[in-house]
């Protein structure tokens, strides 16, 4: 069993990190031919730079749009945050004091992080014209994330699994050096959800993390009249000999 | 009147219901074979237009990172599900942004993505069918591509991109809408959308120098086809002669004579307006910008200025630079190209017109935000320009002034119901529906602010007003361009307004008795 584990959050993650890599390279591989960014935009890189932090990090034009969807969701994808960077400890050997003083505010993301799920989950089934959007795939989402969440909670507050034991295992995974996991329920449900949500980030909505960064709409800089903008495709119907000269 | 109802004005706060199909059916008139062989579209639907329509749709998730980047991307989270004009108007679910999105994202699932190749029901993939063209063509065409959803997404995403590329692709299979194909045509065969020829034109240019001199007494010429001016006008041709449009015009003409800028029209490219854009197609945006290189070259200009146009505006500020440049024959001290406003403002700045506001005191202006300017291009040197700009030469020409509510101008402004290629008498219960948003607002600044009148700068904006405000129980010329608010005030050196003000000595002398 701790093999197949092994195997499969090899696995699940190489295709999470290959999925990515191959969507980023196709982001970028095709050309934006035309200015279109969604002003008033900043007319500096940095100021790019800017927009899209404000976007990733306080998701700006969602709390403008809706303050309980802006709520919700920032407070999972925050929370998140902290649980992945709590996790890096399974993954560093001499774990280093920043993330040792993080655990004790870091070990209650889980619960905002599922808060955050939940009313993510009602605002779906509630909201009519959310609800209208949804596909089934979109509930699976939120419930996959509250298990997860949910299965990490139970691991920390209620049974205790072994820690140092899933250490061992954890940097067995990255040394190719596997080591036996602990076969608790909640840790076998716990990494086959994580292991699955890898396997299918690169085919699913999860994409919006590259997404948000490849937008034109966001991510262009406003200096059309200063700056010609001339893309790859665009240049080749932009021949001289097809344009009219003084 | 037609066989729908005017949308009741709604009560605060507003939760919008949805009512399934409100708006289904068959989409405006189609297109004629001869309008779109001119586009360069096969005008009917080929024996293998799946194939056809399949290999578009792969062509341009290939050509457009807007497109191939917004099929993945979006989350589901709802948040533009309240923000569009159509929807709030129609109540139609699929006028949501995201549900419009999905007409397309649902068939790109299923033949570009291994999780709609494989699970479609999970992920909410179908077949793209005879039925699923009929859906595109009549849902992508209750969208104005005026932007306001990609304000409010967290990931930047713009449906008017994939409603270009949704007509792209009916285009390429036959389903073309008639209004915007034979507006495309008529500017390649005739110089503009509304068809005026050049004779007809420099007959109404004439009158016009006729009238502002009789009331003015100041000899303002309005050019055609005359070489060697100091700057091209690209207008829209509705300027030529719609109302309130011309009045625009007409102050366009004053402030440049003012200003001592010569300036001239072009036959050949009597028409701001880029209905390409539109209709998604860039070879169209291309071959209709190119018009504007080709004048410009011809007449030896210096300058190419744009008069008050929205999506104009738009393609001329952030296209025209990519799809006809570079302009590197004309002076490289003015912004290429420059809108009207840019010039009436800065010369404003510098006290270089002269302006009697009380001329306009028995107006209470507000100001339109036009989409395409608002949320696609700038004026002057900062961010945001495009609305600071154009109130700031309302307020120098007019005493009174008010916004609208804040959460509908800006940015946020609301479409007029009738831009994107939507301006048609086919679409007027789409467009009467659509413009509500933007009535509910200029109701409550009629009634909290005595707001009379509004103001725009797009030819669009103005034509859909003068049509559907006697709907919202509005004069229909409660409509207004800017610069003819600028008209009204503006006293040009040696005009009769400027005697009238200052009262001239020769007046006093004679208005003594002699006796």
């Amino acid at each position: 069993m701790s093999e197949f584990y092994a195997l499969l959050f090899t696995v699940a993650f190489s295709v999470m990190v290959l999925g990515l890599v191959f969507k980023i390279i196709q982001y970028s591989m095709v050309p934006a031919p035309l200015k279109i960014p969604v002003t008033p935009a900043p007319i500096t890189k940095s100021g790019v730079v800017l927009r899209l932090a404000k976007e990733a990090i306080l998701f700006a034009a969602l709390f403008r749009s809706n303050k309980w969807t802006w709520l919700f969701g920032w407070m999972f994808h925050m929370s998140l945050f902290v649980v992945l960077a709590n996790h890096l400890r399974f993954f560093i050997k001499d774990v280093p004091l920043p993330l040792v003083l993080l655990q004790n505010v870091g070990e209650y993301a889980a619960f905002t992080m599922f808060i955050g799920l939940t009313g993510l989950l009602i605002r779906r089934i509630y909201v009519a014209r959310v609800k209208y959007i949804s596909s089934p795939s979109d509930y699976l989402w939120l419930l996959l994330l509250m298990f997860i969440a949910l299965s990490g909670i139970i691991m920390r507050f209620v049974s205790h699994t072994d820690v140092v034991a899933v250490k061992e295992f954890s940097l067995g995974l990255l040394s190719f050096n596997w080591q036996a996991l602990p076969l608790d329920f909640p840790i076998m449900l716990h990494l086959l959800l994580v292991a699955i949500l890898m396997i299918l980030f690169p085919f699913s909505k999860l994409l919006h993390i590259p997404g948000l960064f490849f937008a034109p709409t966001r991510n262009q800089v406003d200096n059309p009249r200063e700056k010609r903008h001339i893309s790859s495709w665009a240049a080749k119907m932009d021949s001289e000999k097809n344009k009219m000269q003084p | 009147m037609a066989d729908f109802e005017t949308p009741k004005f709604r009560e605060y706060p507003i939760v919008p219901q949805i009512k399934d199909d409100a708006m289904a059916g068959k989409g405006p008139f189609i297109s004629r074979p001869e309008f779109d062989h001119d586009l360069g579209y096969p005008g009917e639907l080929p024996e293998d237009w799946k194939e056809q329509a399949l290999d578009k749709m792969k062509d341009l998730l290939g050509r457009y990172r807007s497109f191939r980047v917004f099929m993945d991307s979006c989350i589901k989270c709802g948040a533009c599900t309240d923000k569009c004009h159509y929807f709030i108007g129609t109540n139609d679910p699929k006028n949501m942004p995201v549900a419009r999105q999905d007409l397309m994202r649902k068939v790109y699932r299923r033949y570009f993505t291994f999780a709609g190749k494989f699970f479609p029901k999970l992920v909410g993939a179908v077949d793209l069918t005879e039925d699923v063209l009929d859906e595109w063509y009549n849902y992508y065409h209750q969208c104005s591509e005026c932007r306001r959803c990609s304000v409010f997404c967290p990931m930047g995403i713009d449906t008017a991109e994939i409603t270009m590329a949704a007509r792209e692709i009916l285009s390429h299979v036959g389903k073309s809408q008639k209004y915007s194909n034979q507006i495309v045509q008529k500017v390649y065969k005739i110089g503009n959308n509304l068809g005026l020829p050049g004779k007809a034109l420099n007959g109404i240019l004439e009158d016009l120098e006729e009238e502002v001199e009789e009331d003015t007494g100041v000899p303002v010429k309005f050019n055609m086809d005359v070489e060697g001016c100091e700057a091209l006008l690209m207008t829209p041709s509705a300027d030529f002669f719609a109302e309130p449009h011309i009045d625009g015009l007409i102050g366009y003409g004053k402030v440049l004579h003012e200003l001592g800028i010569t300036w001239t029209v072009s036959s050949e490219a009597s028409e701001a307006a880029n209905f390409g854009l539109f209709i998604g197609s860039y070879e169209n945006i291309q071959k209709i910008s190119m018009r504007i290189r080709e004048a410009a070259i011809k007449l030896k200009v210096k300058r190419i200025i744009f008069g008050e146009c929205g999506h104009a505006w738009r393609v001329a500020y952030s296209f025209l630079n990519t799809l006809a440049g570079p302009f590197d024959f004309l002076d490289q001290n003015y912004p290429i190209p420059q809108h009207i406003l840019e010039v009436t403002h800065g010369a404003l700045e510098e006290g270089k017109l002269r302006m009697n506001k009380e001329e306009n005191d028995h107006l209470t202006m507000t100001f339109h935000d036009s989409c395409n300017v608002a949320r696609g291009s700038r004026m002057g040197d900062k961010p945001g320009g495009q609305f600071d700009i154009p109130r700031a030469v309302i307020q120098a020409a007019c005493n009174n002034y008010v916004d609208m509510h804040a959460d509908t101008i800006n940015d946020a402004t609301f479409c007029c119901g009738g831009g994107g290629g939507l301006l048609t008498d086919d679409l007027m219960e789409l467009r009467i529906k659509g413009a509500l948003p933007r009535m509910e607002a200029l109701k409550d600044a009629t009634e909290e602010s005595g707001v009379t009148n509004i103001a725009a700068i797009c030819a669009i904006c103005k034509s859909q007003f003068t049509k559907v405000l006697p709907y919202y129980g509005f004069e229909m010329d409660a409509i207004m361009s800017v610069h003819q608010l600028v008209s009204e005030a503006i006293v040009m050196t040696g005009s009769e307004q400027e005697k009238d003000l200052d009262g001239i000595e020769e007046d006093t002398k004679e208005a003594e008795p002699t006796e």
